[in-house]
């Protein structure tokens, strides 16, 4: 399995702030990865700092084996990155981006570009700034894939779009990735997109990697439990309560489970699969409970 | 050719949704054997799903023995696969149907309701099978 992303003990401080706190993931080669977090877990300043726009405290961020402290060129040249601010040139036309592209790209595929905004339906003589969100958002993330990277980074893509062109862009995405394997990271608050179009997913709580892997694998090893509260010992005997509501009687946790624990039945206990927002929920409320009671 | 759809509040995951659809197709007769499935490619492009999932579907099915892919052509209904139910058969027994969820509604349940009546129903036939 090779890598295409690895985050080593990255940490990131501004000032008294510490945007990134011993952050250590890898996302493998041919991956659709969601990174997911609250606002201010450190998410951009990750991506930042893997294409050199950013330089961490200490630890390191490769990419392919490359990191853009010592190699931005060899980083770069495999690496299409789309902003959050999805920067265009308001005044240019898209078919002047698109040059644009071709000229600050030695990799850039023209034919693949004009073919892509075609079938977008997006006329190469309009200005930028004419464009729909949607379609700027388009535009940005093929600025990104022109140059046919073998990573592309997305920070927010799906931010500001409607449901229309959110759907779209994700056709367009995944379209672009089946056709060239490509490896994704994006950044997104819409767990159900990322559940739709990832198979791997990163939680980023607060500077710190809550939990990495494969989506199914994660899920599948997560389990809602709902149980009288006298259950509570067995149940941390059995798994890992990453998260729990406690009401008088009840009980109510997303636990992870290793191997096949066997579960009581009957007696008001009750045994669920998990979905990857309850998982996400969980594992950010458990962040946020360890970071305020430290 | 189908088209997939997806319902994203059922819980089901994807890739069992779209071998549940394969399949069912199949069962009805709206896929008979050599009648080819939506690429990957454009099955990804219209459902906006992951690449792997409609893969893992497709080799799923493939090793079910309903599909067979073949490299570089696409993925096709073999000619082993289940026979379609007749027409003769699920007719009549979609109306008998029909005319029981008529009977639940006059009795006053809901949708709700009426499909978990079924499920129980469901369950009790098939368990007592197993049992």
């Amino acid at each position: 399995m090779s890598l295409a992303f690895e985050a080593i003990d990255v940490s990131k401080r501004f000032g008294r702030v510490r945007a990134l706190d011993g952050c250590t993931f890898v996302v493998p080669e041919g991956r659709i990865a969601g990174l997911v977090g609250p606002n201010g877990a450190g998410k951009t300043t990750l991506l930042h700092i893997a294409v050199g726009l950013n330089a961490p405290t200490s630890g390191r961020v490769e990419v392919f084996g490359k990191s853009a402290r010592e190699d931005v060129l060899a980083v770069l040249a495999r690496v299409g990155f789309a902003a959050q601010e999805r920067p265009l040139y308001r005044g240019f036309t898209v078919g002047e981006m698109l040059e644009l592209g071709r000229r600050l790209n030695a990799r850039w595929d023209a034919a693949y570009a004009r073919r892509w905004i075609a079938s977008a339906g997006i006329a190469l003589d309009q200005k930028v700034g004419t464009l729909s969100g949607g379609e700027r958002a388009q535009v940005a993330l093929l600025l990104a894939l022109g140059k046919r990277p073998d990573l592309l980074l997305l920070d927010e893509p799906l931010g500001g779009l409607d449901p229309l062109a959110r759907r779209t862009f994700l056709q367009e995405l995944m379209s672009a990735s089946a056709e060239s394997g490509t490896t994704v990271i994006l950044t997104s608050h819409e767990i159900p997109a990322i559940e739709r179009t990832c198979d791997y997913v990163v939680i980023l709580g607060r500077g710190r990697v809550e939990l990495a892997g494969d989506i199914e694998t994660v899920v599948g090893s997560h389990l809602g439990i709902t149980a009288p509260t006298r259950y509570e010992e067995l149940i941390k005997s059995r798994s890992t309560i990453v998260d729990a509501e406690r009401a008088e009687r009840q009980i109510n946790a997303l636990v992870r489970v290793s191997g096949d624990a066997q579960w009581p039945t009957g007696n008001g206990f009750e045994v669920r699969p998990v979905n990857l927002e309850e998982l996400v929920l969980a594992y950010l409320r458990r962040a946020r409970a360890e970071r305020t009671t430290k | 050719m189908i088209t997939f759809r997806l319902d994203e509040r059922s819980g089901v995951p994807t890739y069992r949704q779209l071998i549940e659809q394969v399949r069912s197709a199949v069962r009805y007769g709206i896929l008979r054997p050599g009648d080819q499935l939506p690429t990957a490619r454009d099955a990804v492009a219209q459902l906006a799903i992951n690449p792997n999932t409609v893969l893992k579907a497709y080799r799923e099915l493939e090793r079910e023995g309903v599909v067979k892919s073949f490299p570089g052509r696409g993925t096709f209904v073999t000619p082993e696969a289940p026979r379609p139910i007749a027409r003769s058969i699920h007719e009549p027994l979609r109306r008998a149907l029909r005319r029981w969820i008529a009977d639940a509604r006059r009795a006053g349940l809901d949708r709700d309701a009426v499909a978990g009546l079924l499920g129980l129903a469901l369950r009790d036939a098939f368990e007592e099978e197993i049992a």
